[in-house]
């Protein structure tokens, strides 16, 4: 979806993190993805690269954890792993899942001299 | 801010007047094109995740764990906490462009307009034509231009919000750029999200947009007295919309023939009154408090205004 915001966003992350914790220069970016965050990471890594540049953070590395999405049928009370959505529950069919994890979207750490 | 349809928050602007001027960015982007034998389809969305363990420097490493959308989430909160103040009922309507949102509001806020005061915030990337249509109806709009934006973010509705002062007890329609894809991650500080779809769209939209039929709380199946003329499956759509979000509430509806409609403003009116009685409630608790703290100053004698 806007990857481009996003990544404005951690630009004002790291920004609002540079005095704080007495960096200068930012080497490298991790951040967390969930498979439900609406995040396409090819999107995510070209924004990065043009957001990044003229700021503290100009060529740094991104790297990308991704999450898994899971989802608890309510009907038949599994945990089980989705990929989108609209996937049904893997164990019974049943289209009832609430999900319980995969929508991260996080900046976890940063390598910064 | 997309990738593929702009970027940036260059251009946008408040009823006509310029707001936040920023660099624009460069753009040439191009989606990877898999021959994967299913015909010309361009995805964006199946690279492999690439973990690098980073190198060994000078540099140190801060942890950090902090939300990426949290600036818009700290805004949206500030939004939510005005809207409950005012006792405001804030709707945020999504859809793509042509589903008849600005149709079917201007015949909700006429419909409305008795019972309630209703105001309207409307975002799109151009154009003022949206708000002075609105405006005709009587109600109060400030018109939002993203520029090259594709939604409205929590910043720009409580810049907005800002000129429809004085606004209270009332029912706020934000209408988002015409998209069913960004505006489903930003949180404006609504009380619900409101997807309208409309019969001549496909049935299988739901499945198409799936975050944003994740997000929203109801759906207006809107155009329904062209059913008869579509080959357009009601059930299917309902059927689609419940897989990605199985609490969804439905209403099928014509802005055109009125069909429908008195089931969405019963809806609207009882949201409304909600945020009302909450409003009042926290005002006279607010009384009772200060009415507390007066009666504990004058048993100390120090009477309130005796200063």
């Amino acid at each position: 979806m806007h990857e481009m915001s996003l990544c404005e966003g951690v630009i004002q992350v790291i920004e609002a993190q540079a005095p704080q914790q007495g960096f200068a220069r930012v080497l490298g970016v991790t951040l967390e993805v969930g498979a439900l965050a609406g995040v396409e990471l090819d999107a995510l890594r070209f924004c990065f690269e043009v957001v990044c540049r003229d700021t503290l953070a100009e060529g740094a590395a991104l790297h990308i954890r991704e999450r898994a999405g899971l989802a608890h049928c309510f009907d038949c009370g599994s945990q089980v792993e989705v990929a989108q959505r609209f996937d049904a529950c893997g164990a019974c069919g049943s289209y009832r899942l609430q999900v319980t994890a995969g929508e991260e979207l996080r900046i976890q750490e940063l390598e910064v001299e | 801010m997309c990738t593929v349809c702009g970027c940036g928050e260059g251009n946008l602007t408040i009823d006509g007047s310029s707001h936040h001027p920023h660099p624009e960015h460069r753009h040439e982007h191009e989606p990877h094109h898999h021959g994967d034998g299913h015909g010309e389809t361009l995805h964006y969305g199946q690279g492999p995740a690439h973990a690098h363990a980073p190198g060994l420097s000078q540099s140190r490493m801060v942890r950090i764990e902090q939300d990426i959308l949290a600036k818009n989430g700290a805004y949206a909160e500030a939004n939510r906490r005005r809207f409950d103040e005012l006792g405001l009922f804030a709707l945020n309507l999504v859809s793509s462009p042509g589903s008849g949102k600005t149709s079917l509001l201007t015949a909700s806020i006429r419909a409305l307009q008795s019972r309630m005061p209703v105001a309207v915030i409307e975002g799109d990337q151009q154009t003022q034509n949206d708000a002075a249509r609105i405006r005709d109806t009587g109600a109060r709009a400030v018109q939002v231009n993203t520029g090259k934006g594709c939604h409205l973010d929590a910043h720009m509705v409580g810049h907005a919000l800002d000129h429809l002062m004085p606004l209270q007890d009332a029912v706020l329609m934000i209408e988002n750029v015409g998209n069913l894809v960004c505006p489903a991650g930003f949180d404006l500080g609504e009380a619900h999200k409101v997807a309208v779809l409309s019969v001549t769209e496909g049935e299988d939209k739901p499945l198409k947009y799936p975050d944003m039929f994740h997000a929203a709380d109801l759906m207006l199946l809107n155009k329904v007295d062209l059913l008869p003329h579509l080959d357009f499956d009601v059930a299917q759509c309902i059927d689609y919309a419940r897989r990605i979000n199985p609490d969804l509430t439905v209403i099928q509806l014509s802005a055109t023939t009125g069909e429908g409609m008195e089931a969405w403003l019963d809806w609207v009116a009882a949201g409304w009154q909600q945020a009302v009685t909450r409003r009042r409630e926290s005002v006279a608790a607010l009384k009772r408090r200060i009415a507390e703290l007066e009666a504990r100053l004058e048993a100390a004698g120090l009477s309130p205004g005796a200063a």
